[in-house]
């Protein structure tokens, strides 16, 4: 059963005082199916996090509809639970606050701070919970951040780059809690990220985005058995036939910023002929 | 002295609520921004004893008059403190609440406005120093209060009144500053993660 249906997607940014406009992508068609977790994987720049804003309804579709089960996206909602890069937290709220932030609005107040302390729990911070964000580590906030769209009880589970700013141990230590959340909860997640690995250990399916002109350049599902090993074979095949697509998308995000003389053979570009230290002196 | 005091209570409380209100508004919308917004610009640079002549005639002798100058003197820097306030809230908090079902009304009420609470502080300082002064001036000319006093005694050739009243002066602002703000903009500046 197709969860989220991405129908003929288009965004294009206008530039009011310029009279331009830039397509970010246009076309884009993806079904996602119950309880997938579905990866989005590209370059900076190709719109993989524009995609992911339109199916949270943060951003609006220049063109196309998304629909989740039977409805159609035009705003956010809480049936759409979000966790972005950076963890988003209230500063003036406690940990146990900002994950009964969102329970508030639908249940009274001692529900809400019961499920915000089961879903606090899911995640190991049970011992935070009077914790004010300022004073917790950038994997502990993210984990909050976690339980708090968790806490809301979403159909869909968006997570936009969720580990991008952490360090190695942490994130692979988020890797595994995901998973684990992700088979208790049976959720169905969007996982946007420019980690090859990290992609290839947490998803079911990889789709892989490429820029100028926007788009769905490939498909990859993952058939290894959890939990996955990125040293063993399999996995490796995978992985390079992920970057081998990917190099030369990188190359022209790279050409783009840099301009032609950008070549990633070798970095020709930070030498010169006379690199001889103290040769015109 | 209490004379006063109670006119800074009335006149800063006053000054406080209708900056935030004032300041909420310009900080949410462009119209109210861009045709209110440079009126009170404009207010801001007429130094608030100079409505005490108004003031006197449209309240008459009393403390109205006096509050009135007070809440002049605050409320311009308390909006325009607010609507920077309002208006430099990270989008990201916005965006996050959106998510879990906020919008309109409530988002100003339980994002923005708490979010712009350092900014508030500032406003609330400023309220408070240019309230302060418009009191003094508004008594020098009114009637009753310190300011009164002071003058009374230069009147009177007592200048260890005229010393004393300044001394008292400066010792409330420092009971204000010490025992009021500091701690408040202490608290603030850790729980809103300002420090480092």
């Amino acid at each position: 059963m197709d969860h989220v249906i991405i129908k003929n997607v288009e965004k294009t940014f206008f530039n009011k005082e310029e009279k331009t406009s830039f397509t970010v992508f246009n076309d884009i068609n993806l079904n996602i199916k119950k309880g997938e977790f579905l990866s989005l994987l590209g370059p900076s720049g190709c719109g993989k996090s524009t995609l992911l804003n339109i199916v949270a309804g943060l951003d609006k579709a220049t063109n196309g509809v998304v629909q989740v089960g039977s409805k159609t996206i035009t705003a956010p909602g809480p049936d759409r639970g979000v966790v972005f890069q950076e963890a988003a937290l209230m500063p003036w709220l406690t940990v146990l606050e900002n994950v009964m932030f969102g329970l508030k609005k639908k249940m009274s107040k001692g529900e809400a701070e019961k499920k915000a302390l089961e879903y606090l729990k899911l995640v190991h911070l049970s011992k935070f919970i009077r914790s004010y964000p300022h004073e917790l580590s950038g994997g502990m906030k993210q984990r909050v951040s976690i339980a708090r769209a968790l806490a809301m009880d979403p159909e869909i589970l968006l997570m936009d780059e969720p580990f991008g700013a952490l360090d190695e141990q942490t994130r692979s230590m988020l890797h595994k809690e995901v998973q684990f959340i992700w088979e208790q909860t049976g959720k169905t997640i969007i996982f946007v990220t420019h980690n090859i690995r990290e992609s290839v250990i947490l998803s079911d399916r990889i789709i892989l985005m490429g820029t100028r002109p926007g788009g769905i350049i490939g498909e990859f599902p993952v058939n290894l058995a959890r939990p996955r090993q990125p040293s063993s074979p399999e996995f490796v095949k995978l992985e390079e036939d992920i970057m081998k697509q990917l190099a030369g998308e990188i190359e022209k995000v790279m050409k783009e910023e840099m301009g032609d003389d950008y070549n990633s053979k070798k970095a020709s570009l930070l030498y010169g002929s006379n690199r001889n230290m103290g040769e015109h002196i | 002295m209490f004379t006063s005091l109670q006119r800074i209570s009335v006149g800063f409380a006053l000054a406080l609520i209708i900056g935030t209100a004032l300041g909420i508004l310009l900080g949410q919308s462009k119209l109210a921004d861009e045709t209110i917004g440079s009126l009170v610009i404009a207010l801001q640079s007429i130094p608030s004893i100079v409505w005490l002549p108004i003031a006197l005639l449209a309240f008459g002798q009393g403390s109205t008059a006096i509050i009135f100058i007070i809440v002049l003197g605050g409320t311009w820097a308390m909006t325009m403190n607010i609507r920077m306030g309002i208006k430099n809230v990270q989008p990201l908090l916005i965006r996050a609440a959106r998510t879990m079902g906020y919008k309109g009304s409530e988002l100003v009420w339980k994002v923005m406005l708490p979010a712009s609470i350092p900014a508030a502080l500032t406003g609330a300082r400023l309220a408070w120093a240019f309230g302060w002064r418009a009191l003094m001036a508004g008594e020098l000319l009114g009637r009753g209060g310190l300011g009164r006093t002071l003058l009374d005694a230069r009147d009177m050739f007592n200048m260890d009144l005229v010393i004393a009243i300044m001394v008292i002066i400066s010792i409330i602002g420092l009971i204000v500053e010490y025992l009021v703000f500091a701690p408040l903009e202490k608290k603030v500046m850790t729980r809103w993660g300002l420090t480092k």
